[in-house]
């Protein structure tokens, strides 16, 4: 009987054999930027964004590889997957970072005291400011929110507590999907000609504009509201009814409190929709270079309409046109910013946390 | 005398129940919503009927008295600029949102999933005016030396022939820019159906020894597949509809060819209406506005599509 052989014993990890270690990953990136980095500045094309490019490609490259003789295809196909939807990712973040800086950088220029006071009458070349425009931008933006927080608010609730299963409110629903859709420069147009029609033919007004916009706020006011009525536990409306109170002051007692806060949230985020529409106001709201707070009466500059014109039709020199384009641009974007924080804010402070 | 204190008839019980201003205040109330209601169905019904009868003098008019010239020959360039602008940046943006949608749900840690998740959602508020300076100041200088490098070596492609722009304000560009602005509005609704997969669904997946990856095609990407069709619908509709960012990128012209890098565009509709309308008069207007009610069908149509697309799935899918 042969004595066994002493067997060979390697410490293998039954886990972790036949994948690569963690390191590896990191490792190989370093290598590829390195190398791609070194390979192309001796063919003399040592731009930036081509190294980045070459040296992920090359990385994508090797990792595969790699992965495929080590630990197999499908593991190798997950780790590609993995390494492609992350540079989808980043890729995604470079226009963000770069609208920002550049912004920043062109707006910050302009950001002085007269331009939040100054407007641009009788202001040729330096100086001046888009007093005028935010004024409009705050009125015609006000008035949109009057005309549609309480049509939208009010076909919500009869979608949610009058309308259920009605054919009304299918038809209801269907259409304000419809108008989800409505390019904003269609929902200018229908506001010029309804007011060319009443008022005269090429009438400019603020509240043409305000007409406009309430077109495109009014179906995702609807759409955000319904969503948070419908959150509203039914027992609660029942225990209301139980106790005798009438339909209407149940949603008004009882519904409407309970999903305040998402509703204020939907309507926050729906005007940092609207403020920065710019087609709709340039064909219903036109231009002004004075400031005008009457919205019935006289085109109204609105900020985005402004920068458009600042920066599209600039006098000679050009410069101070631009960088008055840019401070405006980068007024826009902060209100946007700022209105989106409060949204986020209330419905954060407010929402009902589910699972009580 | 006899009190009469034999219990009411049903009528006045109810009656007494229901006394605290039912009658005025739940009627008022619910005229009120449905008023509403009605109120949202006129509007739309407004938009239409203004858009047609503004639009029906460009198209009964004589040719010669219009001031753009016969109507089809003068919308079609800018329709097929539309459209072809707007498969373009689907083409970038669709991958790339179902990819930064994966990466949010299924591989970034959950810190990063919600920071970023917030600032790709703070794009979609950026307005148009302001990617439009973005695209016009930045993106087309730097797009420059690629369409050079395309030019010189892919120049047989018929997209990639003719005579490189100079500034950069191609339709690449702008489709570029369009699809940035429609990335958050693709990723968003990814987002929302990738993160509803079941979660037995991808468990059992990985536990019959799946990779990550092979769940992803087995469990989520099935699951998610009408989310992510209606989502794109919508960026679709975005970016048809979308006027000043291409208003401003863009060097316009009345041209049908498939050109990508040379400095004359085919216009799109919406931002043919900004750039003209101001100018515009009398018939002129009329022809504008017809456009409009162009870009308005062409759009419908791709929303009805959408809805469509999603209502058929969810019959036949036995997700829920």
């Amino acid at each position: 009987m042969p004595k066994s052989l002493p067997q060979l014993r390697v410490e293998v990890n039954p886990l972790t054999a036949g994948r690569l270690p963690r390191f590896t990953e990191p490792a190989l990136l370093v290598v590829s930027l390195v190398v791609t980095a070194a390979f192309l500045s001796l063919l003399a094309a040592a731009n930036p964004a081509i190294i980045v490019i070459a040296s992920a490609l090359v990385f994508l490259a090797t990792s595969f590889a790699l992965s495929v003789s080590i630990e197999g295809v499908r593991h190798a196909k997950d780790r590609l997957a993995a390494h492609v939807v992350t540079g989808f990712f980043l890729v995604a973040l470079a226009p963000l970072v770069s609208l920002a800086w550049g912004t920043l950088a062109k707006g910050v220029a302009r950001m002085d005291p007269q331009f939040f006071t100054y407007s641009m009458r009788n202001v040729i070349g330096d100086g001046g400011g888009a007093v005028h425009a935010i004024w409009g931008t705050l009125i015609i933006t006000g008035m949109a929110t009057l005309i549609s927080v309480p049509i939208g608010l009010m076909t919500a609730i009869y979608l949610v507590e009058y309308g259920s299963r009605h054919r009304l409110s299918s038809a209801i629903r269907f259409f304000v999907d419809v108008m989800t859709g409505i390019p904003s420069i269609v929902a200018g147009l229908f506001a010029y000609t309804l007011f060319s029609l009443f008022f005269g033919p090429g009438t400019k007004v603020g509240v043409a504009g305000a007409v406009a916009l309430s077109v495109l706020m009014i179906p995702t006011v609807v759409r955000s509201t319904e969503e948070m009525l419908r959150l509203v536990p039914n027992e609660l409306r029942e225990a209301s009814y139980a106790l005798g109170v009438p339909k209407w002051r149940t949603i008004v007692k009882v519904v409407l409190p309970t999903s305040l806060a998402g509703i204020i949230t939907g309507v926050v985020l729906s005007i940092a929709r609207i403020i920065g529409e710019t087609a709709p106001l340039l064909v219903t709201a036109g231009m002004n270079q004075s400031m005008n707070t009457n919205p019935f009466d006289a085109p109204m500059a609105t900020l985005p309409v402004f920068v458009y014109y600042q920066y599209v039709t600039p006098g000679i020199p050009q410069d101070p046109y631009h960088a008055r384009a840019w401070a405006g641009a980068l007024t826009l974007i902060l209100i946007v910013m700022l209105l989106n924080l409060i949204g986020r804010l209330i419905s954060w402070k407010f929402a009902p946390k589910p699972g009580r | 005398m006899t009190t009469h204190t034999v219990p009411d008839p049903p009528g006045d019980a109810d009656r007494t129940l229901r006394r605290t201003g039912r009658q005025v205040g739940d009627v008022v109330f619910r005229s009120f919503s449905t008023g509403s209601g009605i109120t949202i169905l006129v509007l739309l019904a407004a938009v239409a009927t203004f858009l047609v009868g503004m639009s029906i003098p460009a198209f009964t008019a004589d040719a010669a008295d219009l001031p753009f010239g016969d109507f089809w020959a003068y919308v079609a360039p800018y329709a097929f600029g539309t459209v072809w602008a707007a498969t373009l940046a689907m083409l970038f943006a669709v991958p790339l949102s179902v990819g930064i949608a994966l990466f949010l749900t299924h591989y970034a840690p959950k810190r990063v999933r919600q920071i970023f998740g917030y600032i790709i959602d703070l794009l979609a508020a950026v307005p148009s005016v302001v990617f439009g300076l973005w695209g016009i100041n930045v993106l087309a200088p730097l797009m420059r030396p690629l369409f050079v490098w395309l030019n010189e070596n892919l120049g047989w492609i018929p997209f990639f022939a003719g005579k490189v722009s100079g500034t950069g304000r191609t339709i690449l560009t702008a489709a570029v820019v369009l699809a940035v602005m429609v990335l958050p509005i693709i990723t968003a609704m990814c987002r929302e159906v990738f993160t509803q997969t079941p979660r037995l669904h991808e468990e059992a997946s990985l536990a019959l020894g799946a990779t990550r990856w092979e769940m992803i095609r087995q469990a989520v990407l099935p699951f998610g597949m009408p989310g992510v069709v209606s989502g794109c619908m919508l960026g679709l509709g975005r970016a048809l509809g979308e006027t000043m960012a291409v208003a401003m990128v863009l060097s316009p012209a009345a041209v049908i060819h498939v050109k990508l890098l040379t400095s004359s565009n085919p216009n799109t509709i919406a931002a043919n209406i900004a750039l003209t309308f101001p100018e515009a008069f009398q018939l002129g207007v009329n022809q504008l506005i017809a456009t409009g009610l162009v870009l308005f069908v062409i759009t419908l149509a791709v929303n009805m599509t959408a809805r469509w697309v999603v209502a058929r799935r969810k019959e036949f899918s036995g997700a829920n």
